[in-house]
């Protein structure tokens, strides 16, 4: 890739998904984008690239942006926001809305394991107690991701990543090589399409928003964007979850952090009233 | 030192699993089949058992049955690490007492989150 392809590439990406592309990571840009040449009949990614600058098609652009934008993750990752999810979170805030479902948003969700692992949650507490409401939604940037997650399709390695032997026992049936997350778990969770960056206010409002591993990739105005966006969608009792290892600044005014929760924000009152 | 017996009739894969577990800090000993386990276990229980399924002598199942009836063989944590990878297989194993699942091929980042899975 030259220079120039390498502009291309970050300010694509930054126009359309804030996301943050470091100029020298060439290798990631090649191993994401060869795939997408590929995909749409282009010998080479700078086929690609002159193709995407000679017509600005969108749906080839997106297809560009969106294999940017990918992320790796696994069932339970960091383990201890799942438990604070069954332990606290959920029957706080189901005693808190009564009759009303809680609403679970997994933003980002990639191929789908977060929100797999917070419907199996979900669906162990209502079968304990049929009162008990949540609903679940997932949404990526991806198309391609949102079809895989959908599908509930795992490889070998990813049902040996972070998924203790008994819920895979419980919760997949064999399908070749692979392995198909059941239909009751796959029917407890909607899913949508969403760019971060274009707006979230419509999209209604969500008791806990986990939102992992995606603003880090982001650029700083992008991140304030979107964090702007969750506080007015996250009400005052309401979470917002961070990677536990992720440190984002910019939630620092609308949020505020659990003490002795790595990841773990509530919505600050004093800054909606501000706002 | 937490120890982990490693029970596989391969030599490759007892040396693999061996370089993984010592990397995170555990003791190792190896035995190639059920019933050469089984001694050590009498000898001394070890915290975990990594255990291959099909082996001569003794199998991986047969043993852990076994073992769970041995005084004291209630404790160590038991992860299989086998080429069985079909629902039944996993099922039979955790009837029989086994705490973890491991199907090959694995690396070191599925044998350290398995250990973390069964509590160690």
């Amino acid at each position: 890739m030259n220079a120039e392809e390498i502009a291309q590439v970050v300010s694509l990406c930054r126009a359309r998904a804030g996301l943050k592309v470091a100029p020298d990571k060439t290798y990631l840009m090649e191993s994401r984008l060869s795939p997408v040449a590929r995909r749409e009949g282009y010998e080479s990614v700078s086929d690609l690239l002159a193709a995407i600058r000679a017509r600005r098609e969108e749906p080839l652009i997106w297809s560009a942006v969106e294999a940017m934008a990918g992320t790796e993750t696994c069932f339970f990752r960091d383990r201890a926001p799942f438990t604070q999810f069954r332990d606290e979170i959920l029957p706080q805030l189901s005693r808190a809305r009564g009759a009303k479902p809680v609403r679970v948003w997994s933003a980002a969700c990639g191929a789908g394991q977060e929100v797999y692992s917070l419907a199996m949650i979900a669906q162990e507490m209502m079968a304990a107690d049929p009162t008990f409401r949540v609903e679940l939604a997932a949404s990526d940037l991806s198309r391609l991701a949102l079809e895989r997650a959908q599908s509930g399709l795992y490889n070998q390695f990813e049902v040996q990543r972070g998924l203790p032997i008994r819920l895979l026992a419980q919760h997949f049936e064999k399908e070749g090589d692979q392995w198909r997350i059941s239909p009751e778990l796959r029917e407890l969770v909607r899913w949508r399409r969403i760019n971060l960056i274009a707006g979230l206010k419509p999209i209604g409002q969500f008791d806990v928003v986990f939102c992992r591993y995606v603003l880090g990739i982001m650029t700083d105005e992008a991140q304030r964007r979107v964090v702007q966006d969750l506080a007015y969608i996250v009400p005052d009792d309401g979470y917002l979850v961070l990677g536990a290892k992720e440190s984002i600044s910019a939630v620092a005014e609308a949020f505020t952090p659990v003490v002795g929760r790595p990841g773990l924000y509530r919505r600050n009152p004093a800054a909606r009233a501000a706002a | 030192m937490r120890t982990c017996l490693v029970v596989d009739d391969s030599r490759v894969i007892r040396k693999v699993a061996r370089r993984i577990l010592e990397d995170i800090g555990y003791e190792i000993a190896e035995a190639a089949d059920g019933l050469e386990a089984m001694a050590w276990c009498r000898a001394a229980m070890p915290d975990a058992i990594l255990l291959d399924w099909n082996m001569p002598v003794m199998s991986g199942i047969e043993f852990l049955r076994k073992l769970r009836e041995e005084p004291g063989g209630e404790a160590p944590t038991v992860i299989f690490c086998t080429v069985e990878n079909d629902l039944a297989h996993i099922r039979e194993a955790l009837d029989a007492g086994a705490n973890e699942y491991i199907m090959k091929p694995f690396d070191g980042d599925i044998i350290a989150d398995k250990l973390v899975e069964a509590g160690l």
